[in-house]
Parts: C-alpha cells; structure tokens; sequence
C-alpha cells in the first residue's frame, strides 16, 4: 500500500486509541478522583493555591464561572499589551526585534488569549524570545480556559439537579498542569531529538556550499511548539509554522505533532460520556463528528495528491502532487489531511499554505471552519457541538410533538434562544466581515496576493479563521495593516466568549431544572438516528448559510481550473 | 468582578513562573542531550558548518538543484509564494521554470521533470527533494563533471532516505548531503 496514505491512517488510528483511556484519565481529573499524577501536581497545585488566595473547593454557580473567566482573561490582555509593545527593550531579545505597533499588539494578544493564534508577524523578525514565551504561556491558559468552561456543562448534566457546578479556577489549572502539561513535556521531548531546536540564542550566520551567505534563525523552539498542538493553539514559533523545517523536522516529528493536536479534543469527547455515566452519548457525539470529518479529509486528500490540473496540462511528471506550498518530507497526503485536521479542531498550525491548496481543498478547509463542531477546540468544541445537539433535541420534539427534553430535563424558550443567537453569531460575524471588506477596497484590495475568485477567498479565510478561533490563514494575505488587525480583533473577541458564555448558561439554566425520568415517550439522545438529525441540523444551520459565499469563492475557482 | 482581580493577578503570576520558565527549562537541560546540544542539527564540510534540516539554494548547474523558493533560501525568515492554484501569473511562472530547465538540461523529456523541481515549497526552506528530481539532472551533471552516469545513480541510491520504518510516508533526498558527497567523488 501507498506509504503516505499508511501514514495518515496511522496518525488517525493512534491519535483514538490514545483518546480513549486519556479521556477517562480526563474525566477522573475533573470528577477528583485518584490519578497517577497525584503526587507531582498536589504539591505544586497547593502552592498556586497559597500564593493567589484561592480556595478551589469553594463551590460556583454559572456566573460566577463566568465573572471569574472574564476576568482573569482581562489581566492576560492587560498583561501582553505591556509586554508586546515593550519587547524590543525587553530581555531575551538577541536578534534585536522590535516591540509591535498598538493594532498589531491588540490583534496578536487577543488573538493568543481567545485561543486562535492569528499572527499577523512572523516569529523569526516579529518576537523577541520573551514575546515567544508569553504567547506560549497564553497558549496554556487559553487552552485551560476553554477546558474549564467545557467542565461546567460536565457538571451540569452529572447530577440530577445541581445549583453549584465546581469551582472555575480548579477546573482551569488542573487543565493547564495535568492535562496539558505532560503531553506537551513528552511532545517537546521527542521533537528536540528529532531536531526542533532548543536554544536561547540568536540568528546564526553561514556560508552555504555554493557561498552565498545566508542567516538561520533558530529559537527556543521546541518547547513551544508541543502546546500550539496540545492545546489547539496553531501560533507558531517560525513564520511558516510547522512547514518550517526546524518546527517540523521530519514525517515522525509530524505523526507527534498531529496526534498532539487530535488527542485533547477527542478525549473530551469521550470524557464527557464517562463523566456523566452515559458513555453511549460519547460514542454518538464521536460517530457524528467522524463521518463529518472523513467526508472533508478524503476528498482533501484525494484532491491534493492528484495535483493541479492546469500544470499536469504543462506536460510534466505530476505524480507528487499539488507541490506549491508543500514539503517534501511531509508528501501532499499528509499535508491534505493535516489541512482538515487542523481547520475542524481549531488548531490553525498548517504544514502546507492553505492559498495553494486545490480550489474545493480550500472550500474544505473553509468548510471545516464554518460548522467549526466536528472535534472542535480543545473544551469549546463540545460547546458548540452542546448547541447544534439542543438545536436539534428543539427540532426532533416539535416534529413529534412533546417537550423537547436533554437528558431529562426540559429545553424552553430561554434556552432557545440563546442557542439560536449562538448558531447565527458565527455566519454573521463570518460574512458581514468578509461583505465589508469586499466593500471597502480602499483598505482591502492591496493585500490581496492573488486577483479574482481566489482574492475573494482569502478574504473570507480571514475572517473565517477569525470567528473560529482558527487562526490559519491564506497567509498570501498582507495582514498587518490596521484595518486587517482592528477588524478581526473584534471579531476575535466576539466569537470567543459569547460562544462559551452561551452553552455555558444554557448548561447552568438545565441544571437547575427539576429532572424527569426517563419516560417510553423519552427522546433518545443516545442513538444513531438521533445523531443523524444533528448532522442534518449541522448541514442545514451551519452549512447552506455559506453556501452563496463559497459558491462566489472556491466553487467559482474550480470551474476556471477546468 | 472586583474580587477576582487580585487572585487572577497572583494566580497568573505563578503560573507565569511554572510554564514559562521551569517547564522551558526542564526542556531546555534535557535538550542538551540532542543533535548539537538542541542548537539545530549540523554538518561540517571543509571547516564549513551547515544545518542539516535547513535547505540551501543550489542553482549552479555543478550541483544537484534544489526547489525554488519564495525568501531565496534565506532562513532569517520563511515562506511559500501563496499564490492560488488558479493564478495565470503564478502559472507562467511555472512555465518558465520548466522552460529554464530544459534549457541547462538538453536531452531530458519534459515528462521526466518532477513537479518538486519547478514549485515553491511552504518554508521556501525545504531541505529535500524527490528522488526523480535527483535523477533527472545526472545527465547534466555527469557531463559537466565528467563522471560516469552509473556512479552518479549509485550516489542518488545511497542518498536516497527511504519511508519512516521503511512504511510511513515519501521517499526522500537530502539536497544539501546529496551535493556534499556529490563534491567529494572522486
């Protein structure tokens, strides 16, 4: 068999087998149960504790969570402003890079705060080691947040009725110490080995065998890179992120960093079925997901292994694939299927440029953005897969006439509504962002890299990527202007907290209710048929709202190809 | 909110101090262990020190040619062209590039030259190229060099680097380590 499709199916199939347990270890993190880990993380938790005055066993309710969340992510955002602007007079600066301008600081901390690593710099010229490292701290917290926030919904359904649903700050740094932390410690591990490098100093300069003499920028990179991954970040540490062949050495230090990426949000998954006792609700929420997620990454990968049509037409050997953007090491298999990957889970890293994907590759990628539930972030995206599934759960009781009820409790029209202004923030925040840009051309139209549908398509990347917390991008894009950071800023912080304070309230609003059993005329949530009338809910909701957009973009594009 | 601040700001503090710099530590010592205590993988040729996994830019028509790139090989940054799969631009780019090697490599059919050698990769700091792209230069190089076609296919056999575990994903050659030992064939 073909060695870089065996690759894929490898990565794939591990990246389960390793979820599995691992959500279980989750789910006894959460619930304070005994771990293997106990006694390294007790000590080290307790002196947080001391130090911050925070008793994380005092119980909160939703609000509270959500009070404190906000909070401490505004002390983060205070925090990076001083240091970004201030880097270039900061320590740990040997290649003497300059501190950022106010929008871009503005874009770039808030993008690593609300988990999306836009980066409109590029790390060799853009950071010094100390702005590397404080975007790697919030590459930690951000990821913890979003955890923290997934747990509410985890307490919410375990217990029949319950008013307190844990503490926030407990939930967020056990994620940060015992979840995050010991992937991304064995990830660094073997990427030094296999060449990530990991040092404190500068630009390194060479004459190369032919004499010409060239810079190389090296960095203290391979710590950074395993929490990009672990954490569904995608911030890299080098302008091309794991293109880099410093960030991604070699196809190993690849299956590390794609299993590294995968394994947190499926364990989640499956988490949540073992913490609220209905593991059959997992396995729905998980087969949902998949189907999904093949249907975007088989074509990806077929599609970019074949190559580009209009070059096999030059009368050259094609056989590699679409090359233009892409490694060697890395082949146009495993790049096709890292470019679903990292577009469904929200990670955003990229090994390949996404503009020189195949036209429908890109609507794929774009696609995998705008439904942005199959997988998900790490915590938020079974929040937003909690939406589609109440959306549904509303649907399915009104087509046979009963209350609709989630594990046995009554979805009303408070609820509702949350969930439906939830479901429309995305496309509208997507597409009113991409209609003005395309309106305003006096701001817009130098950045784009590539003329016609493609142009479009960049555009609608950005902001795409933006209100998914993605943060990939048709990197052709010139980005660093102020229309380009102020704009997706706001979108930034818009799709971020209202997409977890949402689910999160409609958790906090259902646990309060009064529970009813389980009934013959009870809608099942747990089964296959259930689980196809959310992906119809998906495909209706999420998908036919962009449906117009793409058709203007890439679909327009393949038809020029042919 | 007000009662969240000062324990956000201590609690931020000392997580600040563990993931920052004990956790980067831990990383760094245990880095010290790795290719070139973790400073980036080298090979020294000729009292020259070069980095393994960086790509160079080889366009003399002595050595095996390496793929374009976008930043000119230069690794003080990174990047790919970015340009669309439909861009007529980036196409007759392309166009000249098969052309251009056709031009230093007379007698090669068109349908041998690999897409590898005439598109730009991600980086612009790709250190490979594929094995079809090595071989369909030794014409050249055997004639200008004056070695036998049959010891320069030899030299693309040793440096060719197989799958992972001989299973998972593209065959592979080191340009720059191709050329090395290219220049130290006697």
């Amino acid at each position: 068999m073909n060695t870089e499709i065996l690759g894929i199916i490898v990565m794939f199939t591990l990246s389960i087998l390793l979820a599995i347990p691992f959500g279980k270890y989750n789910a006894k993190v959460y619930g304070g149960e005994k771990t293997l880990l106990d006694p390294i993380f007790d000590p080290i938790e307790r002196i947080f504790y001391k130090i911050s005055g925070i008793n994380p066993q005092s119980e909160m309710n939703w609000k509270q969570q959500m009070v404190a969340m906000i909070t401490i992510n505004m002390v983060w955002f205070l925090l990076g402003m001083v240091v970004l602007m201030n880097q270039g007079s900061l320590p740990l600066n040997p290649d003497k890079n300059p501190s950022m301008s106010a929008d871009l600081a503005f874009n770039t901390v808030i993008s690593f705060v609300v988990n999306c690593n836009l980066q409109h710099y590029s790390g060799e010229s853009g950071l010094s080691y100390l702005g590397q490292y404080w975007l790697m701290f919030l590459q930690f917290v951000s990821a913890g947040t979003g955890m923290a926030a997934a747990v509410v919904l985890f307490r919410a359904f375990r217990d029949k009725a319950a008013d307190t649903l844990g503490n926030f700050y407990n939930n967020f740094v056990k994620s940060c110490t015992r979840i995050l932390l010991p992937i991304s410690f064995v990830v660094a591990i073997i990427l030094a080995f296999e060449g990530t490098p990991m040092t404190f100093e500068g630009k390194d300069t060479i004459t190369t065998l032919q004499g010409d003499s060239v810079e190389v920028s090296r960095g203290p990179a391979a710590a950074f890179v395993p929490i990009k991954h672990v954490g569904t970040n995608g911030g890299g540490f080098f302008g091309v992120n794991s293109a880099h062949p410093f960030e991604n050495p070699s196809y190993l230090s690849n299956m590390v960093e794609m299993v590294a990426q995968l394994i947190v949000p499926l364990a989640m998954i499956f988490a949540f079925g073992y913490f609220i006792r209905r593991r059959k609700l997992s396995w729905m929420i998980f087969g949902v997901m998949t189907v999904a997620f093949l249907m975007l990454t088989i074509p990806n990968i077929n599609m970019e292994m074949n190559g580009n049509p209009t070059i096999a037409t030059m009368g050259i050997d094609n056989s590699l694939g679409a090359m233009e953007g892409k490694e060697i090491r890395l082949g146009a298999a495993a790049s096709g299927f890292w470019s679903v990957v990292t577009t469904v889970i929200s990670t955003g890293s990229v090994n390949s440029m996404h503009d020189s994907s195949m036209a429908l590759s890109g609507m794929n990628e774009l696609l995998a953005m705008m439904i942005n539930a199959f997988y998900g972030g790490v915590g938020v995206g079974l929040l937003n897969f909690f939406i589609f599934i109440i959306l549904a759960v509303f649907i399915s009781g009104l087509m046979v006439g009963r209350t609709p009820e989630f594990l046995g409790k009554k979805v009303e029209a408070r609820e509702m509504k949350i969930a439906m202004i939830i479901a429309l923030l995305h496309p509208f925040l997507i597409l009113a962002g991409t209609a003005l840009a395309a309106a305003l051309p006096q701001y817009t139209a130098d950045s784009l890299n590539n003329p016609g549908f493609h142009g479009l398509s960049e555009m609608l990347y950005e902001y795409t990527s933006s209100s998914a917390n993605n943060g990939s991008g048709f990197e052709g894009l010139g980005d660093n202007t102020p229309w380009w950071n102020i704009s997706t800023g706001f979108v930034l912080i818009l799709s971020r907290f209202l997409p977890i304070i949402g689910p999160v309230a409609i958790a906090g609003l259902l646990a309060q209710k009064k529970f009813v059993p389980e009934g013959d005329g009870t809608l099942k949530t747990d089964t296959a048929t259930f689980g196809l009338m959310v992906f119809a809910v998906i495909a209706i909701v999420a998908a036919l709202a962009f449906f117009p957009v793409l058709a203007l973009g890439p679909i327009a594009e393949y038809f020029s190809l042919y | 909110m007000k009662k969240h601040i000062l324990p956000a700001i201590k609690l931020t503090a000392v997580m600040i101090l563990f993931f920052t710099v004990i956790y980067p530590l831990a990383v760094w010592g245990i880095a010290q262990l790795a290719p070139n205590a973790g400073k980036g993988e080298i090979i020294e040729h000729k009292g020259k020190k070069h980095y393994v996994n960086i790509g160079q830019s080889f366009t003399e028509d002595h050595y095996f040619w390496s793929r374009p790139s976008a930043v000119d090989y230069n690794a003080a940054g990174s990047g790919g062209s970015n340009k669309g799969p439909s861009n007529e631009e980036y196409l007759a780019e392309v166009k000249a590039r098969i052309d251009t090697f056709l031009l230093h490599n007379p007698g090669v059919d068109k349908s041998d030259i690999p897409v590898d050698l005439v598109t730009a990769s991600g980086s612009g700091l790709d250190p490979n190229i594929s094995v079809q792209a090595a071989k369909v230069q030794v014409q050249r190089i055997a004639k200008i060099r004056g070695i036998e076609k049959l010891k320069l296919n030899q030299l693309i056999d040793q440096q060719t680097e197989k799958p992972l575990w001989g299973i998972f994903g593209p065959e592979k050659i080191n340009v720059l380590k191709l050329n090395i030992a290219l220049d130290e064939l006697k």
